[in-house]
């Protein structure tokens, strides 16, 4: 979560021999020196000698303290090189400058320092405080002498704060959702950018001071002008506070849908990384306040084809919990969600799992909702006909079942809609959906059941479950006996629905490790051991819009659907059966495409020019020159690739530094070709990736062809050399 | 601590006057503050902030500034339009010149101290030379209209600049021609709205500091006439402002109650470039802040909530302890109170008025803790209005309650207050003795015989009091060494034998009353025993209508010769014979001198040791018969007081015994009493000082272990009198800080967050 402007970016190659053991986690960077600070809460300095090369070796390398706090928020450098200003793990010590110059303690209370910048002409500190105060030091270089001022207008923590580049205004942010700019370190002159959706976390000003950019809780970044002007929004899965929802896919547009904005409903596309739409659930204003109760989103289902949408929300109290069931309907004509039926109190108590009866060849009205409560009561709801002429629908209950008065946990239907399954602590029942007959019970004490399932397909005879005491149960809905059981702590149980595969997720000894496996067979298909370091909360199998062909037969299962985790920290995770760089490459060919650009005349005056350009390189036989203009994918994907969505640098790395080394292998090929240029032409070296390449180049020279037939102003020579360039051999770029 | 039947009184309806200037002497430890009301007190730095002297006001003379010159002496100067000098030995003002020029808003002393400037209604500045005995007018300076609200000298005494309406102006003092004038006018959307410039300090590098109506700091570069840096503290006025005498430090006071101090603080480390910056902001108000000083080690605020905060610069003080605390007077550090212990009675003091009140009483007992329900109510049975535009001194009750004494500037009241049934009569005693006045402070004996009155140049007289309601002086005590300062403070003993006061100069005399004995069934008095004083000894004093006579004893046991001044430098000889003359009231012993102020000081019914608490919070204990500190002061001296007693912001005002309990010493001030067993070790620094509560959780043993001489109730707040009434019953008047705000105007409307 490190996060500043970069004016360029700079590569730093450290290689700290006796440092590597621990991971380093930030970098700051002053002309002569750089600090890193670690997770083992030590400050090393590090200083740089000059050197012509883009290549530094630093060999002086000293701790400065130990006891740093590990936010990059706890660090700030001043206009002195050697001034820097942090703040100890406790947050109540203010330590400044190299040899402890002066240290400032707070009184124990609520004014803990949460944030410091520093002024950048000045000297001058700035600290946000947990009471929302922002104080001014000056003067620190006196040990007694120091003094204060006091900016207020926060009512919570200020959570970060940056000087403009001439220290004359200074930002800060916090819960609020609101910017504050403050001019002249005065109380009294302030202005205001409010509305900004959710609490910011970082500002970062850009080093020519135009821009100032601010990211939120919710995972977006804000650009703003210098003059407090709303300028551009960077947005792609927001990171809700919890996402109690679960992951639900919307059988209508495929999106993801899961908590977004407090009380909004976000549909995610999962290929574009966007936002599709917010749909206001609670429809109360939020208030942007620590340690409220509010009314959020806690449980969301779909009807099979989309056009139901229940949801639950609740409001945490102690005492009595406020809850509200509202069944939406598909709106056709204006391509939303309308609320239809809104239920007070469904439950007496939380509500744990609700689901619909997935029935896709029935008729609307044998469509059924269930819910579970923790009053020791599920209860089934159905549309019922109004009475008024324009027969419109409305849903009520039709049926309570309990069984002894236990709490009721889960609730699912089989495929063919006939059963209900719902667990009720340690026991799973099972109903018919028509009489509302108790069936029959299956428990596996001890252990309360955690999540249940039934088969599908080929093995709808089946019902999983998974209980609290470690055990994956599959019962014979047949012979109403236990097939086989696992001794699993299973925390996600998720079925593909297009197919019989259940995805298990299980949590043990810090590690999540997936499994899959069919309900008939006791053995797991595939799995994945150590799939993160994360705690799994929550997976979603993700249909595709068209089965894939994967050669591989350990991935087998992912033919259908793709399967995604989301983490307790909120990281959205898929399984890929590519490797990196194949993944990348696709995206690649669709940047070729881009390339061709719509004619225009600046794309005329373009193209002709980015021609000439490479003609002349070519003419002089630039091939270093040459190679840098066709980048690798790799590359290229780094670079257009918006920043919060590309992995972490330490895995960007090597792909970057392989892309810049050239290969011996493929150079010996070069040299090859040149030399059998005329035989090689059309007995072409047969590789399936080489081929893809070379389809692409020539569509590319096409396009060019094309718009060299448009200008009709190619003069002869460069028609000559354009031929040649045709004839010239392009393998070796295949090795990027 | 023993258990008490507390009268817990909260009818006395005190509101002290707000604070409407304050003036820091110059290089001295003392700051000199003026209220609402015309009063004038003054604290001095060095006895812990004790407010040494007190002038009370006066109907017509309200004071807009004051200033000190010429060392020590204090000015003031109000909308009357006179100019006054504060005599601080006789505690009243001196002399008055009229400023000629309506009235006067602001005054300042250059900083010789040698010429006073005042600002006047009409658009004056006048300069009047400090000359001894008095001031002189010298000359005016350029006058233009518009009232002058607040003046500054440069301090090099060559220039004024003075505030007004809208502009500001600065004077050449050898000329008397205005050499600039420059607007600090306000534009809000081209409408012109008249800016009132309410403070201005005149810095030595030539920059004017103003304060304005629009909650601005301003400094402008004087020459130029330009503005250099403007700094906006508050969305109301701010009213006042005072600089350090390093000139480094500003402190502002606003309308809305907070303070805000200003720096000049280097831009750089090592650079030259310094610039303003706006510090540390401080809310204990909630008026306004009419008047702020800086002294070199603390930032000192007074409002009009009648609160004098004076708040310590942590830096500037060395050592924790006394002088980093911050502290806030809101009542006088003497009594207003005065209790008729055997009558049950209450007087309280007000500006211009005595109420006489009637404690209620119950016939219940309880618990601990537990609220008794009264069956009969207090009773208000008195009011007493003084006349005229001078406000009251100093007031008492008899401890029978049948005389009430109280003494303004020129005059000097006694009543005979009749009791009959529920009904009271109140009857004026006529033709009291015509005394020094003003009187300092009243004490009756305990036997309500005589009436003791503190009066100026360290003297004491003495009245007897007659039945059905008559007095007669019998004699005054004079320290022997003389003094000019005046008595403020009196304690006799209840056996009529000893009278110790305390006198400006803290010193503290013991008179000897032996034979002064007034036996209220012989109706006379009767001489017990003479001292042997030889030939020769003189003293002065005034007997009657006469002025000042010398008298001598001849010789023991027969009697006394003296001179009676007729006028016109006649002298009549009489010798009074030794029945019905004064016995030998003389002088008994002086208290070692201790340089702090005295804050209260009483007699113990018993011992006769004298108990004196001083402001710097120690306690001794001096027995008079052996004319030395007793064995257990020299060893609470050794060992020392605990450091959290010493570290209390509050002065002790009045020190009570048990007669039941004779060990026991009932002290309080404005935030605790407390019941000190002399009985009982005395605390160490690391044991608990106020641990009543903690000891009522301990077992029997433990806390037998855990006891200490000083047992501390701070139930009682703020308390502002305390007294035994009899061996377990305490009177205790309070007066919430909550009860006082809701008598005042509302303050400024402010929106506060969250509500």
């Amino acid at each position: 979560t490190f996060f500043c402007f970069h004016s360029d970016i700079y590569f730093f190659n450290i290689c700290l021999e006796d440092c590597l053991s621990s991971l380093w986690k930030h970098i700051l960077h002053s002309s002569e020196q750089i600090f890193l600070w670690s997770d083992t809460f030590q400050l090393v300095s590090v200083k740089l000698t000059k050197a012509a090369g883009q290549d530094l070796e630093a060999k002086e390398l000293s701790v400065v303290l130990d006891g740093v706090d590990a936010s990059p928020k706890c660090i700030a450098f001043g206009r002195e090189t050697y001034a820097f200003f942090y703040l100890k793990k406790k947050r109540t010590t203010l330590i400044i400058g190299k040899d402890l110059l002066n240290i400032i303690k707070t009184k124990s209370g609520n004014n803990q320092f949460a944030c410091i910048a520093c002024h950048p002409t000045e000297d001058c500190i700035a600290t946000g405080h947990a009471d929302g105060k922002i104080r001014l030091w000056r003067n620190f270089y006196h040990k007694k002498d120091y003094t204060f001022s006091t900016l207020h207008w926060h009512h919570d923590t200020v959570m970060d704060l940056a000087f403009s580049m001439e220290g004359t205004s200074l930002l800060s942010g916090g819960v609020e959702s609101v910017l504050v700019l403050w001019h002249n370190e005065s109380n009294c002159q302030k202005d205001f950018l409010p509305r900004l959706g959710s609490a910011i976390e970082y500002i970062s000003m850009s080093s020519d001071g135009t821009l100032c950019c601010t990211l939120h809780t919710d995972n977006r970044i804000t650009i703003i002008n210098s003059n407090l002007r709303f300028s551009k929004s960077i947005q792609g899965l927001i990171k809700s506070r919890d996402v109690k929802t679960g992951l639900v896919v919307d059988p209508r547009t495929k999106a993801l849908v899961l908590n977004g904005e407090p009380g909004h409903l976000q549909f995610y596309c999962l290929q574009s990384d966007q936002q599709l739409f917010s749909l206001d659930i609670v429809q109360r204003q939020y208030i942007h306040q620590a340690g409220l109760n509010q009314a959020d989103l806690v449980k969301v289902a779909f009807s099979a084809q989309g056009k139901w949408l229940a949801t639950v929300e609740e409001r945490e109290e102690v005492t009595d919990p406020e809850l509200q069931l509202k069944l939406w309907l598909y709106d056709e004509e204006t391509q939303s969600f309308k609320l239809n039926t809104r239920i007070n109190m469904p439950h007496e108590d939380h509500i744990t799992d609700m689901c619909f009866r997935e029935m896709d060849e029935l008729e609307d009205d044998s469509l059924i909702l269930v819910t579970a409560g923790r009053d020791c009561v599920f209860k089934v709801w159905v549309m019922v006909e109004d009475t008024d002429p324009e027969g419109s629908v409305s849903w009520s209950c039709d049926f309570v079942g309990s069984y002894h008065n236990y709490q009721a946990t889960n609730c699912c239907f089989s495929e063919d809609g006939s059963l209900l399954a719902v667990s009720f602590e340690e026991t799973v029942t099972v109903w018919d959906s028509i009489t509302w007959d108790l069936k029959c019970t299956f428990c596996h004490p001890p252990g309360k059941i955690r999540n249940i399932c039934f088969g599908r397909l080929t093995c709808s005879k089946y019902l999983i479950g998974a209980t609290d005491y470690g055990f994956l149960c599959c019962w014979n809905l047949l012979s109403c006996a236990l097939e086989w059981s696992a001794h699993l702590n299973v925390l996600v149980l998720q079925p593909d629905p297009l197919s019989e595969h259940i995805a298990a997720v299980s949590w043990l000894s810090k590690e999540s490790s997936l499994f899959v496996f069919k309900p008939n067979e006791p053995r797991p298909i595939y799995i994945q051991r150590n799939l993160c370091k994360e705690k799994i909360q929550l997976a979603a199998f993700v249909p595709r819009d068209e089965p894939e062909t994967i050669v591989s037969e350990k991935y087998h299962w992912l033919r259908r659907s793709q399967l995604f985790f989301l983490t307790d920290t909120q990281e959205l995770m898929t399984l890929s059966t590519k490797s990196l760089e194949e993944r990348l490459t696709p995206s690649s060919k669709q940047l070729a495409v881009e390339e061709s650009l719509p004619v225009t005349p600046f794309s005329l005056l373009l193209g002709k020019h980015r021609r000439q350009q490479s003609h002349e390189d070519i003419d002089l036989g630039k091939q270093v020159h040459n190679k840098h203009k066709q980048d690798s994918p790799a590359v290229k994907e780094l670079l257009h690739t918006p920043a919060h969505v590309l992995p972490s640098a330490s895995f960007l790395c090597p792909i970057f530094i392989n892309s810049l080394l050239i290969s011996k292998e493929n150079k010996s090929a070069e040299e090859v070709a040149d030399e059998v240029e005329m035989e090689s032409e059309k007995t072409e070296d047969d590789s399936d990736e080489e081929r893809g390449v070379t389809e692409m180049e020539q569509e590319d020279t096409s396009a060019m062809e094309l718009l060299g037939e448009m200008t009709r102003k190619l003069s002869k020579s460069q028609e000559k050399e354009l031929r040649k360039i045709r004839k010239m051999d392009y393998s070796w770029i295949s090795a990027f | 601590m023993g258990e008490f039947e507390v009268h817990r009184v909260r009818f006395f309806g005190l509101v002290p006057a707000g604070v409407r200037c304050l003036a820091c002497q110059p290089r001295g430890g003392r700051l000199a503050l003026a209220r609402t009301d015309g009063a004038v007190e003054v604290y001095n730095f060095a006895a812990n902030y004790f407010q040494e002297k007190v002038i009370p006001g006066h109907e017509t003379r309200s004071v807009e500034a004051l200033c000190w010159a010429a060392g020590d002496r204090l000015f003031g100067a109000g909308l009357s339009g006179d100019i006054t000098e504060y005599d601080l030995a006789l505690l009243c003002a001196a002399r008055s010149v009229d400023g000629c020029g309506g009235p006067i808003w602001s005054m300042a002393a250059n900083s010789s101290g040698t010429l006073l400037a005042i600002g006047c209604e009409d658009g004056s500045v006048k300069l009047f030379q400090v000359v001894p005995g008095g001031i002189q007018f010298e000359r005016n300076l350029d006058r233009r209209k518009g009232r002058i609200l607040c003046l500054s000298w440069h301090p090099s005494d060559t220039h004024i600049a003075a505030g007004s309406i809208d502009f500001l102006r600065v004077f050449d003092v050898c000329s008397g021609q205005t050499v600039q004038r420059i607007m600090v006018n306000y534009h809000v959307l081209k409408v012109r709205r008249e800016c009132i410039v309410w403070s201005i300090a005149f810095l030595s590098n030539g920059t004017i500091v103003t304060s304005d109506s629009f909650g601005r700091v301003q400094f402008w570069d004087w020459q130029r006439g330009t503005l250099m840096e403007s700094h906006t503290v508050s969305t109301s006025a701010v009213l006042s402002l005072a600089v350090s005498e390093e000139e480094d430090s500003i402190v502002v006071g606003t309308s809305t109650g907070a303070t805000y101090q200003f720096q000049l603080l280097p831009v750089k480390m090592g650079s030259l470039e310094k610039r303003w910056v706006r510090t540390k902001p401080f809310q204990h108000h909630t008026h306004d802040v009419r008047a702020v000083a800086h002294s070199s080690t603390a930032l000192i605020s007074g409002g009009l909530d009648a609160q004098l905060v004076i708040r310590p610069l942590m830096e500037k003080v060395q050592k924790k302890g006394y002088d980093a605390a911050l502290r806030k007077f809101t009542f006088p550090h003497r009594r207003l109170v005065s209790c008729a212990r055997k009558a049950r009675l209450l007087l309280f003091q007000f500006s211009q008025h005595l109420e006489l009140w009637r404690l209620g009483s119950t016939d219940e007992t309880g618990k601990d803790g537990e609220v008794l329900p009264l069956c009969r109510m207090p009773e208000h049975l008195v009011q007493l209005k003084s006349k005229g535009p001078e406000h009251i001194y100093c007031s008492c009750v008899s401890p029978c309650g049948s005389w009430i004494a109280y003494s303004t500037a020129s005059r000097f009241h006694l009543y005979r207050v009749q009791y009959e049934g529920d009904g009271v009569s109140i009857k004026k005693v006529p033709k009291v003795p015509k005394l020094l006045l003003p009187a300092y402070q009243l004490q009756f004996s305990s036997d309500s015989g005589s009436l003791f009155v503190a009066s100026a140049r360290g003297s004491v007289h003495v009245l007897q009091l007659l039945e059905p309601g008559g007095c007669k002086h019998l004699h005054t005590f004079r320290p022997p060494s003389g003094s000019s300062e005046a008595v403020y403070l009196l304690a006799s003993s209840a056996d009529g034998h000893w009278l110790a006061a305390v006198g400006g100069d803290w010193a503290i005399h013991i008179y000897d009353m032996k034979c002064f004995k007034v036996g209220a069934g012989a109706g006379g008095m009767t001489p017990t025993s003479l001292p042997p004083w030889g030939a020769g000894c003189q003293w002065v004093q005034r007997i009657g209508p006469l002025p000042v006579s010398h008298c001598c004893i001849p010789r023991a046991g027969l009697g006394m010769g003296l001179w009676e001044e007729m006028g016109g430098g006649h002298r009549w000889p009489r010798l009074l014979p030794s029945a019905c003359c004064p016995p030998a009231l003389q002088h008994h012993s002086t208290v070692p001198m201790y340089n702090c102020a005295v804050t209260a000081l009483a007699i113990h019914p018993i011992t006769n040791n004298l108990v004196i608490a001083y402001s710097d919070q120690q306690l001794f204990e001096f027995s008079i018969p052996e004319k030395q500190y007793t064995a257990w002061s020299r060893m609470v001296q050794n060992c020392g007081l605990h450091r959290v007693w010493l570290e209390r912001d509050s002065p002790i005002t009045h020190i009570t015994f048990n007669p039941k309990n004779p060990s026991h010493i009932l002290l309080h001030d404005t935030y605790m009493f407390c019941v000190l067993d002399k009985s009982l070790p005395l605390p160490d620094n690391s044991a608990l000082l106020m641990n009543q509560s903690t000891l009522k959780q301990l077992p029997e043993t433990a806390r037998q272990r855990q006891l200490h001489a000083f047992k501390i109730c701070k139930k009682f707040q703020p308390l502002l009198y305390a007294d035994l009434l009899d061996e377990n019953c305490l009177v205790m008047v309070e007066r919430p800080i909550m009860d006082i705000k809701t008598q005042l105007p509302l303050p400024i409307q402010q929106k506060k967050f969250g509500t």
